[in-house]
């Protein structure tokens, strides 16, 4: 567990010209390993990742990390569900963040190395990002989120796009990621992947959490009624 | 069709037989132009990517004024510098009408809006791209201005040879500051104006013919150089 738990989240809420994205949500989590946020498309499951890790805009409410926000905010990288790719080639894009915080070149050059091959992608090192598959833009988003050592990283639905094989390999990294003592916070509506990853589950839905409990708990005995009709497979509305 | 013809041949001539006159002007083209773009980028570039990246109350409006200043008629451009640098003008003391520098001057205002409101364009698209990935990374306001410019450096490029075609091309704004005085402020423009006044058709297309040349010759060297449709699409 990092230093940046307990997370105490009391009534945030975050909107954007007038329109609420996620809110107002009350959670607490102690940030042991994987949390899943799921819930159906449209619940604002992206809305409070991005609002967790400050890029959305908090309207109302309190998110209190252990530490400061600024230093909690250091400590987090985000992963996007489409991966965003500089216009440079993988290892120019992996040791970016390093380069933006000051690190010399060479040394930032050599850690982009190490990561890119421990997340498969060391044969292609020069090659342009935009030219990957999807597979492996996904790896490259995760290296260059990595690559900082942050003690939390959020995903937002990471394998979305992705076939079985290449999803495979994603939750690989992130299991090697997450035994390696960093925390992860991800969404998906994939409830094999939810299953499969999370120590902790967060239920989202309209936009408030609608239950927070232990993986084990929410998958063999969920509260509400609407968790049951969405581990059942029904379409929640 | 005859004084085409002949503008050809003066052409041919007039490059083959190293007419110093010619190069001399042709240089001070060049110098001029060539200076005032690369002032103009220093300028416009920068303002460009912060134009880009940081939304301030009147963002919209400079933007909408940048681009309405692309049509700025280089005449009206030529007079006020003109007022500017006269004698009797606030910068009179200079003592830089009727000289190279008075022309880029001139050229440099021509080309600022037009080489920022493409670059801007191209700059907004890509920072619609990169946004949401820049501020979890959360780097700082110059960073981000640093990384737009570098990774959009081909479309650039564009703007630049759009600057560049805009300057070269111009005539009423260095004609008015520069005075068209031989073998100190005479370029291609201005004299094929002068020419053309003159009746001598043949030279004035011969030194048309050769600012064609010129311009495609610049455009094509820097396509070379930075290697345009050969590497990737950025």
């Amino acid at each position: 567990m990092s230093a940046l738990f307990p997370l105490r989240v009391s009534g945030a809420k975050s909107s954007r010209r007038g329109n609420v994205l996620v809110g107002p949500v009350d959670l607490e989590l102690s940030g042991a390993g994987t949390t899943v946020v799921i819930g159906p498309n449209g619940s604002g499951k992206t809305s409070l990742l991005a609002m967790l890790h400050g890029t959305n805009r908090l309207n109302a409410g309190r998110i209190d990390w252990a530490v400061p926000q600024d230093q909690a905010r250091a400590q987090q990288a985000f992963v996007f569900q489409r991966p965003i790719l500089l216009r440079r080639s993988v290892i120019q894009n992996i040791a970016y963040p390093l380069l933006m915080r000051g690190m010399t070149r060479k040394t930032a050059l050599n850690r982009a190395t190490e990561w890119s091959e421990r997340v498969g992608l060391g044969a292609m090192l020069d090659r342009p990002a935009q030219s990957l598959s999807g597979g492996e833009q996904q790896k490259l988003a995760l290296a260059r989120a990595m690559i900082c050592d942050p003690q939390l990283l959020f995903l937002d639905e990471p394998c979305a796009a992705l076939d079985g094989r290449a999803t495979r390999e994603i939750e690989a990294i992130l299991q090697s990621v997450a035994a390696s003592g960093t925390d992860l916070i991800m969404t998906t509506h994939d409830l094999g992947q939810a299953q499969r990853l999370a120590q902790d589950v967060v239920f989202m839905l309209h936009g408030k959490v609608h239950e927070c409990t232990s993986a084990k708990e929410f998958f063999t005995a969920p509260k509400t009624n609407a968790a049951r009709a969405f581990l059942r497979g029904d379409i929640v509305e | 069709m005859a004084d085409l013809w002949g503008g050809l041949v003066q052409a041919f001539w007039l490059i083959v037989t190293f007419d110093a006159d010619l190069f001399e002007i042709t240089l001070r083209s060049l110098y001029v132009t060539l200076t005032a773009l690369v002032i103009a980028c220093l300028i416009a570039l920068p303002l460009a990517s912060l134009l880009a990246v940081k939304r301030f109350r009147w963002r919209r409006t400079v933007i909408g004024v940048l681009n309405a200043l692309m049509g700025l008629p280089p005449v009206v451009v030529g007079l006020i510098v003109y007022v500017l640098l006269s004698r009797s003008g606030p910068f009179g003391v200079f003592g830089l009408l009727f000289t190279p520098t008075a022309m880029i001057i001139a050229q440099v205002i021509i080309i600022v809006p037009l080489v920022a409101s493409i670059a801007h364009q191209s700059l907004r698209e890509l920072w619609t791209d990169y946004h949401d990935l820049l501020i979890s990374l959360n780097v700082t306001q110059a960073q981000k201005m640093r990384t737009l410019l570098w990774d959009a450096r081909r479309a650039l490029l564009t703007a630049a040879l759009a600057g560049f075609g805009r300057g070269i091309g111009e005539v009423g704004a260095i004609m008015i500051v520069g005075g068209n005085i031989d073998h100190a402020t005479r370029v291609l423009t201005t004299a094929i104006a002068l020419e053309t006044g003159r009746g001598d058709f043949a030279l004035a297309l011969g030194l048309g013919f050769v600012l064609i040349a010129l311009a495609v010759a610049v455009n094509l060297m820097i396509h070379g150089l930075s290697r345009t449709e050969v590497e990737g699409r950025w």
